[in-house]
């Protein structure tokens, strides 16, 4: 289970970036069908802006977990100072919203990078290789799962299927799905995702 | 004239760049003063060929793919919106092997529509069902779903006319129908291909679900990794409340009939149906002891309805044939059809819904192909992450449910992973043990412990220095094994002894 209250760990020292070469000499095409996605747009948290967009949820039963996707929507993250507030909306206890922000992978408790990358680890991506996918892409970015990189562009999670289990290896940028990803294909893609979220400060 | 084409709007083509061709033709088209329009369907199961163009021609639909970017001045220099000749042409799509020896009842409009829109649904006889199910008492819409034999398809296959008929006898003043589409099992996906490729069809069964029971309100848990899904749903309720589908007056029978999508957030055991309505509440998706059932006190405390997408999605198709017509396929218990999910390391993967009782052979070999990477094939999962793993000797199972229950598998859901000879079965039972205690509730101590002492325990026979060692570690996995199997609250740490045994008493030449 990921903790949820434990912050960004600093960047890995013992995970050295890849050189080019070893990324290229994968021999993998690169392919050029890898929509490059926009970084989400995300709001500087606070707890006025919290409150007055989770408002549409109070009346509706049982909206709690709509409100923390409504949160980490606007600010990418569900930040601790609005657990008192849902849970006088919701009319539970603090400790229920803690419990129930902490239960769910989804929800993080610190602001992630421009764009959270998720690797399935699943199976079916077992079976073409995403272990090894995986390995590399650690090091390529120079973090571990649950971390940022050090220029704050990239957050590497772990995911339990993507439901593309014809197309394995998978991982998903935000809200995109890529399938069959190489390492090569990765690396072309982190790229081109770095220089948009440079082109869009 | 404008040529129609049809590009899906679907995860897998658009995880494979469809959105790409979307523009790269249309800009193509204007360049060349070609008149087209883009229908945005769903996928037609093929996931090999994604992403898959179909062009409507004078002779007929007629598909290319899989179609890169660097193909399409290609494309249109052959004059594909002709149906013109193309190293990528396929010919028609509904003629191909791999087609054709389908038989699709749930899945016959998904790919074929432009999947949000009520018109083309109706076209193909979408809402028959519903018209069907109006003119009947709630008594016989029940009985009609009993006499299909219809079994739920999220894993449990529970027969679905029981559920509906104590929802039905349950006094209440409110009753819910919940779907359950939080398909978290991995190797799976035609939860999602249904919603995104025909989602009226969805729609339209738990419509008929709520107005065989008398539930007026619906709502399906959807999962969070499935964002796209979640946009053509939206659309697709829109449309059908627009048309007068949902609402107070639903198809003009003065019932009402109300739907909502909630969205999970990531957690396995949300699946589970119990878990699934804390989550739906807004809670900590921890399990229920049962009873009560969720058919008598479900979602808060009111009776409901839980159903898998597909058992749902199947509804429509067994009003509009007859239940005599859906019972014709499949045998024995296990009647129907089943949409089987292809994946892993196979060269043609997919969606492929073939009556119950063909052989696991038949449908890697002859629909998949062989494995991708071209080596053998060692070993099969079955059913999720809780499923058994099988070598090659127990290919000729019959996928059928009690088939594959006395060769020690289950069916599950229908997702069918291969792996070929560079796995590992030592590593994929660890992982089955660190999947469990990853996504366990916490709720029940066999399962929350137990996962992780099967792990260390797995680690231990993996690095004994002698056979003796090893013997001993193998017998306290066993016996975790039977304690979380009979003493776990659900079927999350009830299951994951399946991989795990399966792997150990056929491949046990890899826990060493």
């Amino acid at each position: 289970m990921l903790d949820f209250f434990q912050p960004n760990r600093p960047v890995r020292p013992d995970l050295q970036p890849l050189s080019a070469a070893a990324v290229s000499a994968t021999g993998v095409d690169v392919s050029p069908m890898m929509p490059v996605v926009s970084p989400a747009k995300l709001q500087e948290f606070s707890l006025d802006e919290a409150t007055r967009v989770v408002q549409e949820f109070k009346d509706q039963p049982g909206a709690l977990i709509n409100a923390l996707h409504k949160l980490q929507h606007t600010f990418g993250y569900v930040d601790e100072a609005a657990l008192p507030m849902l849970a006088k909306l919701f009319n539970v206890s603090r400790a229920e919203v803690h419990g129930v922000t902490s239960f769910y992978h989804d929800f993080r408790r610190s602001k992630p990078g421009r764009y959270t990358i998720r690797v399935c680890q699943a199976e079916a991506c077992q079976a073409m290789g995403s272990e090894e996918l995986s390995a590399a892409i650690k090091q390529l970015l120079g973090c571990d799962f649950h971390e940022t990189t050090a220029d704050g562009v990239f957050t590497l999670e772990k995911v339990y299927c993507l439901g593309n289990c014809a197309c394995s290896p998978n991982i998903m940028v935000d809200k995109q799905t890529y399938g069959r990803v190489s390492l090569a294909s990765f690396k072309a893609l982190t790229q081109q995702l770095a220089q948009k979220a440079a082109g869009s400060k | 004239m404008t040529t129609r084409l049809y590009i899906p709007r679907e995860t897998t083509a658009s995880s494979l760049g469809a959105e790409l061709l979307v523009d790269a033709i249309s800009t193509e088209a204007k360049y060349r003063n070609l008149p087209i329009e883009i229908v945005r369907n769903g996928s037609r199961g093929a996931c090999f060929l994604e992403p898959l163009i179909e062009v409507e021609t004078f002779t007929g639909r007629v598909g290319y793919g899989p179609v890169q970017l660097e193909d399409i001045p290609d494309l249109f220099d052959a004059n594909f919106l002709s149906g013109g000749q193309h190293r990528l042409a396929l010919g028609s799509v509904d003629d191909l092997p791999w087609f054709k020896q389908q038989e699709r009842l749930t899945f016959a409009r998904c790919g074929l529509i432009a999947a949000t829109s009520v018109d083309e649904y109706r076209k193909l006889g979408g809402f028959a069902g519903l018209r069907a199910a109006l003119s009947l008492s709630a008594a016989d819409v029940v009985k009609t779903v009993l006499d299909s034999g219809l079994r739920g398809r999220g894993g449990a296959a529970f027969p679905t006319g029981i559920k509906w008929k104590t929802v039905l006898d349950a006094e209440a003043d409110q009753k819910y129908i919940v779907c359950n589409a939080d398909e978290g099992d991995s190797g799976t996906f035609a939860d999602r291909m249904i919603m995104e490729g025909d989602p009226l069809s969805l729609i339209e069964g738990m419509i008929i679900a709520g107005i065989a029971v008398g539930a007026t309100k619906g709502y399906i848990y959807l999962r969070s990794e499935y964002p796209l899904t979640q946009q053509i749903l939206d659309e697709a309720i829109a449309n059908a409340a627009a048309a007068g589908y949902l609402g107070s007056n639903v198809a003009g029978s003065g019932k009402t009939f109300e739907l909502e999508i909630r969205m999970g957030a990531g957690a396995y055991i949300c699946g589970e149906e119990t878990s699934l309505l804390e989550s739906l509440e807004g809670k900590r998706g921890q399990i229920r002891f049962k009873p009560p059932l969720p058919a008598l006190k479900g979602l808060f405390g009111k009776p409901t309805i839980v159903n898998n997408v597909i058992t749902l999605a199947t509804v429509p198709v067994i009003f509009e044939k007859g239940a005599k017509h859906y019972a014709s396929f499949g045998r024995g218990r296990s009647l129907g059809t089943l949409p089987f999910q292809l994946g892993g390391n196979v060269k043609a993967g997919g969606l492929i819904e073939k009556a119950f009782g063909l052989t696991l052979r038949q449908l890697i070999e002859q629909f998949g192909g062989g494995t991708a990477s071209g080596k053998p094939l060692r070993a099969v999962q079955v059913g999720g992450p809780l499923g058994a793993y099988f070598p090659e000797a127990l290919l000729d199972t019959p996928l059928d449910y009690e088939d594959f229950a006395k060769a020690g598998g289950m069916l599950g859901h229908g997702g069918v992973v291969v792996f070929d000879t560079s796995v590992n079965l030592a590593k994929m039972a660890r992982f089955s043990m660190e999947f469990c205690s990853v996504e366990s509730c916490g709720k029940c101590t066999p399962c929350r412990i137990g996962s992780v002492r099967g792990m260390e325990t797995i680690d231990r026979i993996v690095a004994a220095k002698d056979e003796q060692e090893r013997d001993r570690q193998h017998l306290v996995l066993k016996d975790l094994c039977e304690t979380m199997e009979s003493a776990s609250l659900c079927a999350m740490g009830g299951l994951t002894p399946m991989p795990v045994m399966s792997a150990v008493k056929h491949f046990k030449g890899d826990f060493q």
